[in-house]
């Protein structure tokens, strides 16, 4: 019997993982896709908030502050990017003052350091392309920014160098009760018995959680859409830049991404279900028209794409995390909405403590080590160490991705490393080819090549990315010869 | 200390505007040229375009891309011109270096006495044109549909909407029905195609593939794989009217909204580019902003014609030698073009006459199509030249070659526009 199932790799499952990989215990991560990272984490702001608008005494107001004072180590650790490029919630009108000094109030209350009321002037020389109507704002040093799916991959890496076992396209369709723990039963007909689940499910985890215990929450999916726009665009503003929060959440913002692109959304519209990830033309619009308030002139024709994610939204109103009524040894870590991604490595922390007190006790290893090896990044190494990196491993002299430059010795690592990527997708979120200008026309069927090769399957089953997520249909016609 | 080759010529790219460079930068003497290829092999985007329609001007003859391609190939091997495959240019300078990086070599930084930029385009991608709905698999840019058919052998799906009528999503709507899958339709936004019209004949027309002019696609729907597309017709301001919506079940979407010169190379040279066709400002003898690198083929303006292609190249390559044998004259030019009243551009920006040698071949795009114009060039109120024109169209590109003669002596603006032909009774 496995001791620990963490039920969801998205960030939260993924650094649950990694803070219990440190224990002598036997740890599953199940993913019902084909990678981890792959539902809400891949599409949101990619915001570290400093945490002055959740209500203090809430599981967000307390997570949300201490989860951002830990993002520069963790990062450090795990070799993720970040930045604490500080933010600005901006007023338009004499009407939203109070809005925003309540913000102010509030973040003191919950504790956020270097909180600053500035003029509308001095935000204006501090972000010269933001609207002449902005009265004042509230500036935060210690917003940043980070790449989410960067931060689960990494934590999932790191997890499973020290021991985690990670299991893929592993859906859970129902849970048994069975003497000391649960039966996880999978949708390929898999059986996994464990003594402790942790319920990381996301959007999905009202469902996991009432395959166990009696229904008391509900997740709501509500779906945000984002234009990103080329690396030209990326220093329009070098804050992220919100408006006042609204009923419906923290509203439009304009941000540099840590890869040094600009992102701008979202909008928010409650969907019917958590497979409403399509972008729409009136959420697209909507969210251009609003964002016109922030800055007027964001070169729109610079959008490289678009995208949509759904938030968790719980019918709670905060995070709901420990273990569940009437049910001994299984967690609920569900309606992780924003701050959930800012929240997670201190969430982590909390529900590893649960866990550990819920065993008596957990041993911790001597070997747990939280650095993960770093990935090499070719185009960013000086001239001499990409001549000594080549001959050591020539695919790194091999060009796969024009517009982002990434060489055939990243994506062969990125697939090899643990917790590697075995799709298109995969591959795209560790290493950004595809993400780049030309979005994949020239590098894609390199990229396919190279997954087939690597993983030893023909070009026909790799995929872009969740199982029925099919690139190639078939053959051409093989004529006579053939 | 890295190693610093010196080169006579060096040559970005080896697709038919690096090959035919080459080519003609060795008959203009240049000895030790060096031609860098990113791809396994030479040829460039020709080797996909398995159809076809090649060389018609500068062989009078239909060849495919391959074999077009080919015969460059081979002479340029046959005049013992250097190359390297699977070699990338990371860095351009204006002093006329770049950095290279390559499997075999390694990282090496060269010089050059000249440079041609041949790096040609890319196609534009789905977000720039900004689609709304999923993102699932079974969404291709026409090229790179076109590399899986036919260099790989494997289908990218069996029902298919392609977006956009450029050439290479007319070819591959053709290439698709040969290998058996339903194209549905095509959709393109504009109200005429930018396509040739040969293609639109011989690769709809022939196959009964309808064409939506003035319409977009408005959905795609499936959360995996492509299950279906909605198109509708686009008012005056290309907004979807309500009410118009076709809807497709189909798998796969291409897309074939238009190809953009590759340019990020000559931005790292500080190289100055022309917002309207996206490639480097270039004079007479397709040389850039930077003295000393020249570019030519599609990383100039998106041609048409691989002929075309090949021309334009063989002048960049013959300056280039001459620019490396201290042949050609320096200095500011004599004459500028401009893009008057129906034209989108032009191309060469600037002359220097005095490096003309027998003519100057001004290349051009209209705004939009029209009927029975006199494609004029005027020097003031001075008619240089006339050309009466049938039938002019954004998709064909025209051209006009004026005498050096008639350039002598002459400085400032050189207007190239559309006038209306004066009714003869």
């Amino acid at each position: 019997m496995i001791d620990i199932t963490i039920i969801g790799g998205g960030v939260i499952g993924c650094l649950i993982g990694r803070e219990l990989s440190r224990f002598q215990v036997k740890t599953l991560l199940v993913e019902k896709d084909s990678d981890v990272a792959n539902g809400t984490t891949k599409a949101n702001s990619a915001i570290v908030h400093a945490g002055f608008d959740c209500k203090p005494g809430t599981l967000k107001g307390k997570f949300n502050v201490e989860g951002n004072a830990m993002y520069d180590r963790i990062c450090g650790e795990l070799s993720v990017p970040f930045k604490r490029n500080g933010s600005l919630v901006v007023a338009f009108s004499e009407e939203e003052l109070p809005e925003l000094h309540s913000l102010e109030k509030k973040g003191k209350q919950n504790g956020v350091p270097g909180l600053e009321l500035l003029s509308g002037d001095e935000v204006r020389r501090k972000e010269p392309r933001l609207s002449k109507t902005i009265v004042e704002a509230l500036y935060a040093p210690t917003g940043g920014i980070v790449a989410p799916w960067d931060l689960a991959i990494a934590a999932a890496e790191n997890a499973m160098d020290n021991g985690m076992e990670l299991r893929l396209d592993t859906e859970v369709v129902n849970i048994e009760r069975i003497e000391g723990g649960y039966r996880l039963l999978t949708a390929k007909g898999d059986a996994i018995e464990t003594r402790v689940a942790i319920n990381c499910a996301g959007l999905y985890s009202d469902h996991i959680h009432n395959m166990v215990a009696e229904p008391c929450f509900k997740i709501i999916p509500r779906r945000g859409e984002y234009f990103v726009l080329d690396k030209s665009e990326g220093n329009h503003v070098s804050h992220t830049i919100f408006q006042c929060p609204t009923p419906n959440g923290k509203g439009i913002l304009i941000s540099p991404s840590v890869h040094g692109n600009l992102i701008v959304g979202p909008n928010a519209e409650q969907v019917e279900n958590p497979d409403h990830v399509e972008t729409t033309a009136a959420g697209l619009n909507a969210v251009r028209e609003a964002a016109t308030k922030s800055s007027p002139d964001v070169a729109y024709a610079a959008v490289i794409t678009s995208f949509a994610g759904l938030r968790s939204t719980p019918d709670t109103g905060d995070f709901i995390i420990g273990e569940a009524k009437g049910a001994p040894g299984f967690f609920d870590v569900a309606g992780i909405e924003s701050p959930g991604l800012t929240s997670a490595p201190a969430i982590a922390v909390h529900v590893a403590r649960l866990v550990r007190s819920f065993f008596g006790n957990l041993t911790f290893k001597t070997d747990f080590n939280p650095v993960r090896r770093p990935v090499v990044h070719f185009s960013q190494l000086p001239n001499e160490a990409k001549a000594a990196r080549i001959k050591k491993d020539p695919r790194f002299g091999r060009i796969v991705c024009r517009c982002e430059r990434i060489t055939e010795g990243e994506i062969v690592d990125a697939i090899h490393r643990n917790a590697g990527a075995t799709t298109v997708d995969g591959i795209k979120r560790r290493l950004r080819p595809g993400m780049g200008r030309c979005q994949g026309g020239f590098c894609g069927p390199r990229v396919v090549e190279i997954l087939a090769r690597e993983l030893h399957i023909p070009m026909t089953e790799v995929r872009k990315d969740r199982p029925a997520s099919v690139l190639l249909t078939g053959v051409t016609k093989m004529g006579a010869g053939g | 200390m890295m190693s610093m080759n010196t080169y006579e010529i060096i040559i970005v790219g080896g697709g038919p505007a690096g090959l035919a460079a080459a080519i003609e930068a060795h008959k203009g003497g240049s000895q030790k040229i060096l031609v860098l290829e990113r791809d396994r092999e030479l040829g460039g985007i020709l080797m996909q375009c398995i159809h076809n329609g090649f060389g018609l001007h500068i062989f009078r003859e239909e060849l495919t891309g391959p074999e077009y391609a080919e015969r460059f190939i081979r002479e340029m091997e046959s005049l013992g011109i250097e190359y390297r495959l699977d070699t990338m240019v990371l860095e351009l300078r204006d002093d006329r270096t770049v950095d290279i990086i390559s499997s075999e070599h390694g990282f090496e930084t060269l010089q050059a006495k000249a440079v041609v930029l041949a790096m040609g385009c890319r196609e534009r991608a789905r977000g720039a044109i900004n689609i709304p709905g999923t993102r699932p698999a079974g969404i291709y840019s026409a090229g790179a549909a076109q590399r899986f058919v036919n260099m790989e052998g494997l289908m990218v799906g069996k029902r298919v909407v392609v977006l956009g009528s450029g050439d290479i999503g007319l070819i591959m709507a053709r290439r698709m029905t040969l290998e058996g899958a339903k194209v549905l339709a095509v959709a393109e936004i504009l109200p005429y195609s930018g396509g040739l019209t040969r293609n639109i004949v011989q690769c709809l027309d022939d196959y009964d593939i309808p064409l939506y002019l003035s319409h977009t696609i408005t959905n795609i729907e499936g959360r995996d794989r492509v299950e279906g597309i909605t198109i509708a017709k686009v008012d005056a301001t290309r907004q979807p009217i309500p009410g118009t919506e076709i809807h497709y079940d189909c798998d796969t979407l291409l897309l074939s909204v238009g190809l953009i010169p590759e340019n990020e190379l000559s931005k790292s040279a500080g190289i100055r580019l022309d917002p309207v066709t996206g490639g480097p400002v270039v004079n007479e003898c397709m040389e850039t902003s930077v003295a000393g690198i020249f570019a030519c083929g599609n990383v100039v303006q998106v041609h048409d014609l691989v002929d075309w292609v090949t021309e334009e190249a063989r002048k960049a390559g013959h300056h280039a030698a001459r620019f490396a044998q201290g042949q050609l004259k320096e200095g500011s030019p004599d004459l500028v073009t401009r893009a008057g009243h129906g034209i989108r551009y032009v191309v060469p920006h600037t002359i220097r006459v005095g490096n003309l040698e027998q003519e100057v071949d001004l290349m051009m795009r209209v705004t939009e199509p029209c009927k029975n114009k006199n494609l004029v060039v005027r020097h003031g109120e001075t008619l240089v030249k006339k050309v009466r024109k049938v039938h002019l169209t954004p998709g064909e590109m025209e051209s006009i070659k004026i005498p050096v003669e008639k350039l002598q002596g002459l400085s400032g603006e050189l207007n190239v526009c559309l006038e209306e032909v004066a009714h003869e009774a």
